[in-house]
């Protein structure tokens, strides 16, 4: 799992470029208003569509997973809860034996699934049950017709969106293998909306690159195959564990800011553009008419955000990139940007594409960062759901940072959507009067 | 271990969260990991609350296993006291916490605050929301109360003459179904029978409002699920009597005045007919004729879920033909109500036996909570939402009590508004063919309603269980759910002549699964090998209501 890993802004170089003069970065533990990692099971079973995840924990899991869902639209989703009881507790042996019977009975059940995820929780880690053994002894069990894989979602691990990278890390060793002659490859890994996707691999066709894959895939039966000839390119900033394992199986991260904003995305396509030895002219006839519309339509929102001071609580690591498209192409002041994570190397290119004198901070402790919002008093406040009514009660302009989690915000055509999304509020509260 | 898709109620320290969020001057340490957060957000997008919780988490991590997380438990302690002051604490552990037993009582009694401090002891992995919310309540009412019980063996004192008789409201908490109107409801009633409130608890009281719950003559236990216990505490220690009928439907707001009348020794019979009780008129008018016999599954926490089935019985002459409950602490009041209406209870909080139960009983409403809802809107049965657990619907921005005379107008509209309208009902009946009365247009006034009704198939299999049939996965299609009906014990399995089962589809939708139901029932119980259009009618004029 990440451990804090301290990252010193100030004037250092990396990759090559000077970053800019940054102020210390707070780091700060206390009270963390944050979503564990089991909540990343909201998108990963949609878009994952033949895997179930079963998450092993208590009653608490299973709530927090079905309030953060905010709505019961799927009477019988592709998740659930081996709720762990007094019984399991009582014995190791037995919590076992009763998983073995909750999944036979889970499989039962539901024969569409193919791949199943024994999720952890803190109370699993806790009592040390072993989902990796509970995992091989399963897939023992149930092969060849269904998969089963373990990673942990757990509170003390892992936050909100390191569940999806736990998660996408416990895959990566079941890839095939590319041939050892095979040609290089793309992979674009993090999930995607599937209209995210679809754009990009367009683009990359225009391009003349073909060999593209995606994961995590739509259905488990289509994992991308992976090798020293793949070369990879992070769509999510939370991914280390996932590039760490890709690394592990000899692939090669392309190193780039990620694909948010015009600038963004243009600077992560052209990463892959270089090792494919696409030409400057084809890159640019195939990007330039995207890029020119997209500019176009965040033209819509910047009179709007244009000097506007925002304050990111930390949520889904997320934060930077956004902060650096919000800054740079829609002209806002960025007060504070916090983030539940810093990856300093996967970041390299973000940090030095911020605003000098960005205040950064690392963790949380939410009492006193409240203290900071307030004294601030940013234009908007990018929160959690807990924090977003009291804030907007206290006079704030808000925008939940989940939302930036749910909506299809990478790439081009989705860059004046993400605009959109911290323009609305600001909108809002200037039409209502009452 | 239990497999779990949807729980009703969540763990037992949201409940006493919900009591934390009610009240003012209170704070709760909660020791918990990263994202045990999440619970703030029921309180502050589901009811739309204006300030946090007034909860710290400590947020202990895996590092902090291996080192001191009671000292971390304590300086959360010692800082959110000198942050928010309160006049008293609330302390506890979450699931995880409890693993770990680092015994937040302890460690906070040893700081020494300058305040009451509550332990909660409330076992994450036997016990659920409502229990925690219950035993909050009665913890810190105990606390806060016991050094002004009555010295045992002495009598409380009788009420000075021409003092006004006063009570105490117990129950309501922050996430409540409609527990802000009711509170408003049953106090401008009690008022208009002459008896004040003096605390309403743990809702918008403070601790020192807590402290002088003695004051009162008697208790009103608006929601015995989070007061009885303290109610009982209550009756043992200041020898205060408390209320047994909660006011939901007409004929219980009347028994209750006549209770709290008698409790506070004064004549109430004015207030038995108040003229906004119009739910009884409605229910008289000649429009509402059609609801008579409509066949209901109730569904929700027990004393929601007693007295819809009461109203629906007693008040509006539907027929309940399922009552259950999720809170296995009040099995033993399910149990009993149902015996009224000669059904079977089903005690349960697997939401897949709920569903099961349902697509089985094919009622022609359900009352229920937001899962009955889902399960409802999936069969293509209209419902109405009773009882907790909450949805950001259960908190509209109007008046709307569930409790007292306009608490039984709010339920009359609410119940009746799903159902079709009578005449439109019987129309739909006689001109089934008329490309505007077809089955998927759905009734003119219920755009929300699925518009294709389901449409039970005999189950291919005799061997499928009808859980299993039940909860096909119906994201990927969106279709209707799949009744799971003609198979008996002796692998009797319906057999439908093409003709009959055309006349079938005559029938309007929403009587078309009970006309199969007894149709096969009929033909089942007789052997009968081919079910034909005489069949039908045979079984029309058998069970014919």
């Amino acid at each position: 799992m990440n451990s804090a890993q301290s990252v010193s802004c100030a004037g250092a170089v990396s990759g090559g470029r000077v970053i800019p003069i940054q102020p210390e970065v707070i780091r700060e533990r206390g009270q963390r208003e944050v979503f564990c990692g089991l909540t990343g099971i909201i998108w990963l079973h949609r878009k994952i569509q033949d895997a179930f995840f079963l998450v092993v924990g208590s009653r608490t899991c299973a709530h927090l997973i079905q309030s953060a869902a905010g709505v019961m639209i799927f009477a019988e989703p592709r998740f659930a809860t081996a709720i762990i009881d007094e019984r399991d507790l009582a014995g190791l042996a037995d919590a076992n034996e009763q998983l073995d019977l909750v999944v036979t009975r889970l499989l039962s059940r539901r024969p569409d699934i193919k791949l199943l995820f024994l999720v952890g929780s803190c109370p699993s880690e806790v009592i040390k049950l072993d989902l990796s053994r509970a995992a091989q002894r399963l897939s023992t069990r149930f092969n060849p017709v269904v998969r089963v894989l373990n990673y942990s979602g757990s509170g003390i691990e892992t936050t909100f969106t390191q569940g999806e990278d736990a998660c996408l890390a416990s895959l990566v060793p079941t890839l095939p293998a590319t041939p050892p002659a095979d040609a290089p490859s793309l992979l674009i890994v993090g999930t995607l909306a599937d209209v995210v996707e679809d754009q990009w691999l367009r683009l990359f066709r225009e391009m003349g690159i073909e060999r593209v894959g995606f994961f995590p895939p739509r259905r488990s039966t289509d994992l991308p195959a992976v090798g020293p000839n793949t070369r990879y390119l992070l769509a999510q900033p939370f991914l280390a564990d996932t590039a760490r394992a890709l690394d592990e199986r000899g692939a090669a991260r392309l190193p780039a800011p990620f694909p948010l904003g015009v600038e963004g995305t243009t600077a992560w396509l052209r990463a892959a553009a270089e090792m494919f030895q696409v030409s400057a002219e084809t890159f640019e006839a195939v990007t330039r008419p995207k890029r020119e519309r997209a500019m176009r339509a965040l033209e819509h929102h910047r009179h709007q955000l244009s000097g506007k001071r925002i304050f990111f609580f930390p949520d889904s690591q997320l934060e930077i990139p956004i902060a650096r498209f919000l800054a740079r192409e829609l002209g806002m002041q960025l007060t504070e940007v916090g983030t539940p994570f810093l990856h300093k190397q996967h970041l390299a290119e973000e940090l030095a594409l911020l605003p000098a004198n960005t205040q950064l901070s690392e963790g949380q402790h939410v009492e006193n960062q409240l203290d900071r919002c307030r004294a601030q008093k940013p234009d908007v406040v990018v929160c959690g759901l807990g924090l977003a009514n009291p804030l907007e009660a206290e006079g704030f302009t808000t925008k939940w940072a989940i939302e930036l989690v749910f909506t299809p915000i990478q790439g081009y055509e989705q860059a004046a959507d993400l605009a959109e999304l911290f323009a609305r509020p600001l909108r809002r509260r200037m039409r209502l009067v009452a | 271990m239990q497999l779990t898709v949807w729980t009703y109620e969540g763990p037992p320290h949201v409940g006493a969260m919900r009591v934390a969020t009610a009240m003012r001057e209170v704070h709760y340490v909660l020791h918990a990991p990263q994202g045990d957060t999440y619970a703030d957000l029921l309180f502050t997008m589901i009811e739309r609350r204006d300030h946090r919780p007034p909860v710290t988490y400590t947020t202990f991590q895996a590092r902090d296993l291996g080192s001191d997380t009671a000292e971390l438990f304590k300086s959360a302690v010692r800082d959110a006291y000198e942050r928010f002051r309160p006049q008293a604490m609330l302390v506890g552990a979450s699931c995880t916490a409890e693993l770990i037993q680092d015994d937040p009582g302890g460690l906070a009694q040893a700081l020494n605050l300058p305040i009451p401090v509550v332990p909660l002891e409330l076992p994450s992995y036997q016990r659920k929301e409502n229990f925690g919310a219950s035993e909050t309540f009665y913890q810190l009412v105990r606390a806060l109360c016991k050094s002004q019980a009555l010295p045992p063996g002495s009598q409380r004192p009788p009420r000075p003459p021409g003092q006004r008789p006063s009570c105490n409201l117990l129950g309501p908490t922050a996430l409540g179904f409609r527990h802000r109107d009711d509170i408003k409801e049953i106090t401008g009633l009690l008022a208009g029978i002459g008896i004040d409130v003096n605390v309403v608890a743990p809702y918008g009281a403070t601790p020192a409002d807590i402290a002088r719950l003695g004051d009162a003559d008697f208790n009103v236990v608006l929601y015995p699920e989070t007061a009885a216990q303290a109610a009982a505490w209550l009756q043992r220690s200041f020898q205060q009597p408390c209320t047994k009928v909660v006011p939901i439907g007409v004929g219980a707001t009347r028994a209750f005045i006549q209770e709290v009348a008698a409790l506070a020794n004064i004549d109430a019979t004015a207030a038995l007919n108040d003229p906004r009780a119009r739910s009884s008129w409605y229910a008289r008018s000649v429009d509402s004729t059609y609801l008579t016999g409509k066949r209901v599954f109730v569904f929700g926490d027990a004393t929601h879920a007693v007295a819809a089935a009461r109203i629906a019985t007693e008040e509006l002459g539907f027929k309940v033909v399922g009552l259950g409950t999720y809170s296995r602490e009040f099995a033993r009041e399910i149990r009993e109500a149902a015996k009224l209406y000669d059904v079977e209870a089903l005690i349960s909080d697997d939401y897949l036996d709920v569903e099961a139960k349902v697509a089985e009983l094919q009622p022609e409403l359900v009352l229920g909570t937001q899962m009955e809802r889902h399960i409802a809107k999936r069969l293509g049965i209209p419902c109405a939402v009773i009882s907790a657990p909450v949805h950001v619907q259960d908190f509209p921005a109007r008046y709307a009590p569930q409790m007292g005379f306009e608490g039984a107008n709010v339920i009359f509209d609410t119940w009746v508004h799903p159902l079709m309208m009578g005449l439109e009902e019987h129309l739909l009946g006689m001109f089934r063919e008329d490309f505007e009365f077809h089955d998927d247009a759905g009734s003119s006034h219920l755009s929300h309603v699925v518009s294709a009704a389901p449409q039970p198939r005999p189950a291919p299999a005799a061997t499928a269980d009808i859980s299993a049939q039940v909860a096909q996965p119906l994201e990927s299609t969106g279709g209707p759910v799949v009744g799971a009906v003609p198979i008996n014990d002796a692998g009797w399995a319906a057999v439908w002549a093409p003709d009959a089962e055309k006349e079938l589809g005559k029938i309007p939708f929403f009587v078309r699964g009970k006309a199969r139901r007894n149709t096969e029932r009929f033909a089942r119980e007789r052997s009968l090998p081919r079910i034909t259009i005489e069949t039908l009618y045979d079984a029309k004029a058998h069970f014919g209501r």
